[in-house]
């Protein structure tokens, strides 16, 4: 599997992110500036990655969207290549128009830094199939603005086509207000496009990808990405 | 020439940090707020000759572009003059 991470001036997230590509697939992952207009060849993986791009200045996410290198994503999406946004990620894919909705400031505006419990909806995407359905995986946030909304349309159409394949849950794998830890609509933590071949997630898998860290539960995501690429191939 | 594009979330989004102002308004005892919504304001320095409209095209392109997320937000474009 050949990765692509993005590197934006404020992003702090991308070393995690490579490091765990490279424990997975085995390949070293290319890291891409933002004034890049190309992306490397032969790229199976575009990842955004995490941390506070652009100082999170205007909206999280605003200006990293409208980098130049976010032509050259829109273009590798629309070919059906696999894009990855985590945390700031997924709020620059909101911000460039490759996903609906957008996050909002947390429902308790605190920013949240610790393990949650995520439900994994669905088995058959590039993005869970490292997973069962209904399996509930730990895995670490930290975000202010991780709430994610969109107008009821969008909300019921994510739903009516199982689009949601993360979502808040308790340890046992109820979802509800409770676990619900920043007021997203539905207990959304990851959604993906129509073509389903775009991921947005807040939650960071790639921070628990070895014993060290506590938890292996994030690698089920990057092992289901190169099980599905190998079998592409 | 000088110009104003204000930023406001749309109705029904909901604002906590707005709520959250509103309530320290309200702690502070300042009466008769009922409720508070914040937003954006970006004051704007234009290049060139007053001409009113292509301002305004040019201010609103900015808006739609990047000053204003239209999924959540409205934007209202002046030019001062």
């Amino acid at each position: 599997m050949k990765s692509a991470v993005l590197v934006f001036p404020g992003i702090n997230r991308e070393r995690d992110m490579a490091r765990a590509l490279k424990l997975v697939s085995g390949h070293d992952a290319a890291m891409v500036w933002h004034g890049d207009t190309e992306l490397p060849k032969g790229t199976d993986l575009v990842v955004v990655p995490g941390g506070f791009s652009y100082g999170d200045y205007l909206r999280c996410g605003a200006i990293a969207a409208r980098a130049p290198v976010m032509d050259a994503v829109r273009k590798f999406a629309g070919d059906g290549g696999l894009v990855l946004g985590v945390c700031n990620g997924f709020q620059i894919l909101c911000e460039s128009g490759l996903l609906p909705g957008v996050l909002m400031r947390n429902a308790r505006l605190k920013f949240i830094c610790r393990d949650v419990h995520l439900r994994v909806e669905r088995a058959d995407s590039p993005f869970t199939r490292g997973y069962k359905a209904g399996q509930v995986i730990k895995v670490p946030v930290a975000h202010g603005e991780g709430n994610y909304e969109a107008d009821e349309e969008t909300v019921k159409r994510l739903e009516g086509d199982g689009r949601v394949l993360y979502r808040y849950c308790s340890p046992e794998g109820e979802v509800g207000e409770s676990s619900n830890i920043n007021g997203a609509a539905a207990s959304i933590a990851g959604i993906v496009n129509e073509r389903g071949n775009v991921l947005g997630m807040m939650p960071h898998p790639e921070n628990h990808v070895e014993p060290i860290m506590g938890s292996t539960d994030g690698r089920g995501l990057f092992e289901g990405l190169v099980a599905h690429l190998k079998k592409a191939a | 020439m000088k110009a104003r594009v204000t930023v406001t979330l749309k109705n029904g989004i909901l604002d906590p940090q707005g709520k959250a102002i509103e309530g320290a308004l309200k702690s502070l005892g300042v009466g008769g707020i009922a409720s508070v919504r914040q937003g954006k304001v970006f004051d704007i320095e234009l290049d060139g000759a007053a001409d009113k409209a292509k301002a305004e095209a040019a201010l609103k392109d900015a808006a739609d572009k990047l000053l204003a997320n239209t999924v959540i937000e409205n934007y209202r474009v002046e030019v001062l003059g």
